[in-house]
């Protein structure tokens, strides 16, 4: 009501305030076309209050618009000229004013109040950019005098922003403390840049701690800052003398060698610090050289002394608040990012799943561990880049690549079950062995087919970007997308085990193969099927996993010695072991992430030690096979 | 005793003997030249090479454990020798760098001179405390043994009391040595990360002697490792240990019904391998120069189970054919001196195809021939395995394995 009244009677007292407006003008004519920094806020503070068409007049002057023509104040506008005071327009010579930054800067801070009441929202908007990324105390007032703000969005940054300024600024600490307490919840970053240089600190050493100090935390040698830094400390503050650094001893030493002693004592005799402190005594006891600190003397001096972080801040009630605030933002942070971890672990696990479910088949089927697995993911991959140069479109290329990339491997796994596993039947150390041997052959192909760079398998435009919730949650649709692939050969896997005759044959044959051959079912021909079934699905993992990693010959690798983890952690029991397993290597190498964030490699190796002893409460992972078949 | 039961034993020293003679005479040190010393470190390595295979084909071919995880031990020997050599030869250098100065340094100033040297490279000034008691050759020494060996019996403890075996233990072994590459992968870790340790073939205390002798010493040393180490595991193999573990190869369950330990015979026999291969490892690299964690890489292990493969395992003299042929056959392929095989359509690189050759050979020799090329040495022998007609040798359908059971 008061600001309506106000700019009600500023209306009325417009034709007095262009009155005043030329009045300051011509009063300050002087300065105003030789501003110097040091002398122009006063002419600037009366220029402001001069009325609103001042706003006009200090823009143009800080655009460099504002010129004189003819001993008359005039503006600028492109080719034309008008009067500041009266806007007529004005013809003649105009010199421009040319005022310098610092000025420039000086006019800026004053000219908020008007921008802050200009008419138009963007400039408004602009306004309360400025203040925000460079305030100081006179924005606080010009916030506050501008009043509301029309445009609601507006109104709310202008309100925050003068809580904000409010925190810093205001005069009085309980207004400063209020206005933090107000904030409690919120976990902004221009709450957080206020809020951190409160508790900024400084360390200091005195005799004793100033009454008056904020003290944050008091500083005990040796526990709390290693006896060095505080001696340090001292010697900074000139309240003990700098100590005998090894190297200025050994300098001075070398410096004062007299017929192969220094100080009476023999150089060879040297290699003992404490021969070198009694030559170093002996020498500072005749004067070659200044004293030095002794322990001792050093030991007292920090005794003598107290150590202390103290805050920049006097008032402890603001650090306290602010250290509160700070903590409960912290806790709330924490929170959001546990949820962004759970997103991630999801969709590792999801890949890991993707990965491992085809190993766990035919584990399961044939107890054999398929060690070219890794080199199935990187036919998939490299199927899909394949199909990606011979159709251009990407989302087509994508849907044709991923049953392509299911028959290639498909047929790559029947090839390797008729020729290699069947003839190693019920010797599974040898058929690890001899897919392991092609997987070195395969990946050795593939870098001569396809050379060593990477190849990019790009996902269509509607695949990029991410899917955020918040400030801080967000996940790459890629990734959820694999989510939902992993979901959908889920039920698929489920679908077939559980309601086809496929199926049906396949967990007979995992049960007893011998009583499933003698009730009619080839389990020759169900155990290639399967081994088929895994690879395909290798090879759409590979197709899925291609799309965020670069393709190489090397994918595989990357990718294998998880998924065994996953099969050995899950057990070969059933899809929900592999399920299980999956969410658990994910999540544990995520989980490990958080605690050492910096370092991936420490990540892996504490989950692969984790898991060597989880076997060892598990040795047949979460869901094992149970009954006869177990023992096979 | 030993070798009237076992004469291939005779035969095998006898032509490591004759090999070790001729390469010194051949060699630029101590004879006309012909080899050069670059040869000569390669023939020691593999000679290294071949004792790793003899204790992999210990728990392999005898035991049936088929550890993925070997060369972690191996590498693990070569780290621990490694930090004397670099500790110690540092401490030569910097020793000649600090004599400079007209005050002898103290033990201090060494000490972070060495620090500085080796570690400046990670970013790092302070002496990990693994490297305490690096610059003693002895503890060292001790450690090549001790330290595999405890991570083997620790790691065979947890695994073969929880009865892991098959392929779980395979994956397990895998995962144990890519956890350890991992680790030793990490800069803050104190074994200087992907950097490894480097110069170790600078011998210190023996900067004046050249290369060429150090290299023939050290062939010399490896053919006598090589030589103690396969009486050893003759040894172990030929007495009634070594009919327990060949029966826990066949039949675990049964060996534990009989009343024995089974655990605990799997145990010993996969330490004292660990060690073997600990003891090859240390003086494998410091003929090989450098040691980095990928050295440890789960493959370079499954490459130690090819090698056995190919030569034939159980038997200690088809390990060590196995890993000498395939390693000297791979550094003739990956060396690029053979010829390029010219198909008319396509020009076969062996730099490019030889692991290619290498993957499929070892699928047809897993397929065809599982004794592997030692089967050679029966043929010449007249040996023939008994014909059982597919008869099992046992309840356990796993332990139909006719063609080793006489091994």
């Amino acid at each position: 009501m008061r600001h309506l009244l106000l700019s009600l009677l500023m209306l009325l007292a417009a034709p007095a305030c262009a009155q005043d407006l030329a009045q300051v003008l011509d009063a300050n004519r002087a300065q105003i076309e030789q501003p110097s920094r040091q002398t122009i806020a006063p002419v600037i503070e009366a220029l402001a209050a001069a009325g609103p068409q001042a706003g006009a007049v200090l823009e143009a002057w800080a655009d460099r618009r504002l010129g004189l023509a003819d001993g008359r104040f005039v503006i600028v506008q492109g080719d034309e000229a008008v009067d500041a005071v009266t806007g007529a327009a004005v013809r003649g010579e105009v010199r421009v004013l040319r005022p310098n930054s610092g000025v420039r800067g000086i006019i800026g801070a004053a000219l908020v109040q008007f921008q802050l009441s200009d008419p138009d929202p963007s400039r408004r908007a602009a306004a309360l950019d400025a203040i925000a990324r460079r305030s100081d105390e006179t924005h606080l007032a010009a916030l506050r005098a501008a009043g509301n703000d029309p445009d609601p969005a507006l109104a709310v940054r202008k309100a925050r922003l003068e809580r904000l300024l409010t925190i810093r600024f205001d005069p009085d600490p309980q207004a400063r403390v209020d206005a933090i307490e107000a904030f409690s919840g919120d976990t902004g970053a221009d709450l957080q840049a206020v809020l951190n240089p409160l508790l900024a600190t400084t360390r200091i050493a005195a005799p004793t701690i100033p009454g008056q100090a904020n003290v944050a935390a008091e500083l005990i040698p040796g526990d709390d800052i290693p006896q060095d830094e505080a001696y340090r400390l001292l010697v900074e503050a000139g309240l003990a003398p700098a100590r005998l650094a090894p190297d200025a001893q050994k300098q001075a030493l070398s410096a004062h060698i007299v017929e192969g002693t220094v100080g009476g004592v023999p150089v060879a005799e040297l290699s003992d610090p404490a021969r070198r402190d009694t030559a170093y005594d002996a020498l500072a006891e005749v004067g070659l050289v200044p004293p030095a600190a002794t322990a001792a003397e050093a030991e007292a001096a920090l005794s003598g002394h107290r150590f202390a972080d103290i805050y920049a801040e006097p008032n402890a009630q603001i650090t306290d608040a602010a250290r509160r605030a700070l903590n409960a933002m912290a806790l709330r942070q924490g929170a959001q990012q546990t949820a962004d971890l759970a997103l991630d672990a999801l969709s590792l696990a999801s890949i890991y799943f993707l990965a491992a479910i085809g190993l766990a088949i035919t584990f399961g089927v044939m107890g054999v561990i398929n060690m070219a697995h890794g080199e199935f993911i990187m036919m998939g991959a490299y199927t899909g880049y394949v199909v990606q140069t011979l159709i251009a479109g990407r989302t087509l290329s994508l849907i044709v690549a991923l049953p392509a990339a299911f028959i290639v491997t498909f047929l790559a796994g029947v090839v390797l079950y008729r020729l290699v596993i069947r003839h190693l039947v019920k010797r599974p150390l040898e058929t690890l062995l001899a897919t392991f041997g092609l997987s070195i052959a395969l990946q050795q192909i593939a870098k001569n087919i396809f050379g060593t760079q990477a190849r990019p398998l790009t996902a269509p435009a509607w695949l990029e970007g991410s899917v955020g919730f918040g400030e801080i949650v967000s996940i790459s649709t890629i990734r959820v997308a694999i989510f939902v692939l992993a979901l959908m050969f889920l039920g698929l896997f489920l679908w077939i085990m559980n309601r086809t005759r496929l199926g049906l044959e396949v967990r007979a044959v995992t049960q007893n193969p011998g009583m499933a051959a003698s009730m009619g079912i080839n389990p020759d021909r169900i155990a290639m099927l399967t081994f088929g079934l895994g690879s395909g699905i290798a090879g759409i993992a590979g197709v899925a996993i291609g799309l965020f990693a670069k393709v190489t010959s090397e994918l595989g690798s990357d990718y294998i010695v998880q998924s065994f983890m996953t099969v050995v952690v899950g057990g070969v029991g059933n899809i929900w072991g592999t399920l299980a397993g999956a969410a658990l290597i994910g999540g544990l190498q995520k989980g490990i992430e958080v605690i050492n964030p910096a370092n991936t490699l420490a990540a892996q190796t504490w989950m692969i030690l984790l898991i060597i002893i989880f076997i060892q409460f598990r040795p047949r992972g979460i869901m094992p096979t149970r009954g006869r078949a177990a023992e096979a | 005793m030993l070798i009237r039961k076992h004469p291939s034993v005779l035969v095998f020293l006898a032509l490591l003997a004759v090999f070790t003679l001729a390469v010194t005479l051949m060699s630029e040190a101590y004879g006309s030249g012909v080899v050069p010393t670059s040869t000569v470190k390669t023939l020691g390595k593999t000679l290294c090479l071949a004792l790793a295979a003899v204790a992999m084909d210990l728990v392999w071919g005898y035991a049936g454990i088929l550890s993925l995880g070997h060369m972690a031990f191996f590498a693990l020997g070569g780290y621990m020798i490694g930090m004397w050599l670099m500790y110690a030869r540092t401490g030569e250098i910097v020793a000649a760098t600090l004599a400079s100065s007209p005050v002898p340094p103290t033990a201090e100033e060494l000490r972070q001179g060495i620090t500085g040297q080796i570690f400046g490279v990670v970013g790092s000034t302070d002496l990990p405390l693994t490297w305490s008691i690096a610059g003693s050759l002895p503890m060292q020494l001790l450690l090549v043994l001790a330290v595999p060996g405890l991570l083997a019996f620790l790691f065979g403890w947890l695994a073969f009391r929880s009865r892991v075996n098959g392929v779980y233990l395979s994956i397990l072994t895998q995962a144990m040595t890519l956890a350890l590459s991992l680790w030793l992968f990490q800069n803050d870790n104190g074994f200087r990360g992907n950097n490894g340790l480097s110069g170790l073939q600078n011998i210190p205390g023996l900067s004046h002697v050249p290369q060429s002798v150090i290299s023939i010493w050290f062939l010399w040393a490896s053919a006598l490792l090589l030589a103690g180490g396969y009486l050893l595991a003759t040894w172990l193999t030929a007495g009634k240990f070594g009919s327990v573990i060949r029966a826990i190869r066949d039949d675990e369950t049964r060996v534990r019904f009989l009343g024995y330990p089974v655990e605990g015979y799997k145990l010993t026999v996969f330490t004292i391998s660990a060690m073997i291969c600990a003891a090859a490892g240390a003086l494998y690299y410091p003929q090989a120069g450098i040691i980095n964690p990928a050295e440890l890489a789960p493959i370079a292990s499954v490459y130690l189970a090819v090698w056995v493969a190919i030569g034939g395992r159980g038997r200690l003299y088809g390990a060590v054919i196995g890993a000498v042929v395939v390693s000297l056959l791979s550094s003739w392929f990956t060396g690029g001196r053979a010829p390029a095989l010219d198909l008319g359509f396509y020009r076969i690189d062996w730099v490019n195809w030889w692991q290619v050759l290498l993957g499929l050979g070892f699928v047809a020799v897993t397929l065809f021939a599982p004794r592997g090329l030692s089967s050679l040495v029966d043929a010449l022998a007249g040996l023939r395995p008994p014909r059982r007609r597919g008869a099992d040798l046992g309840p356990d359908a796993g332990a139909l394995r006719e063609k080793e059971a006489e091994a």
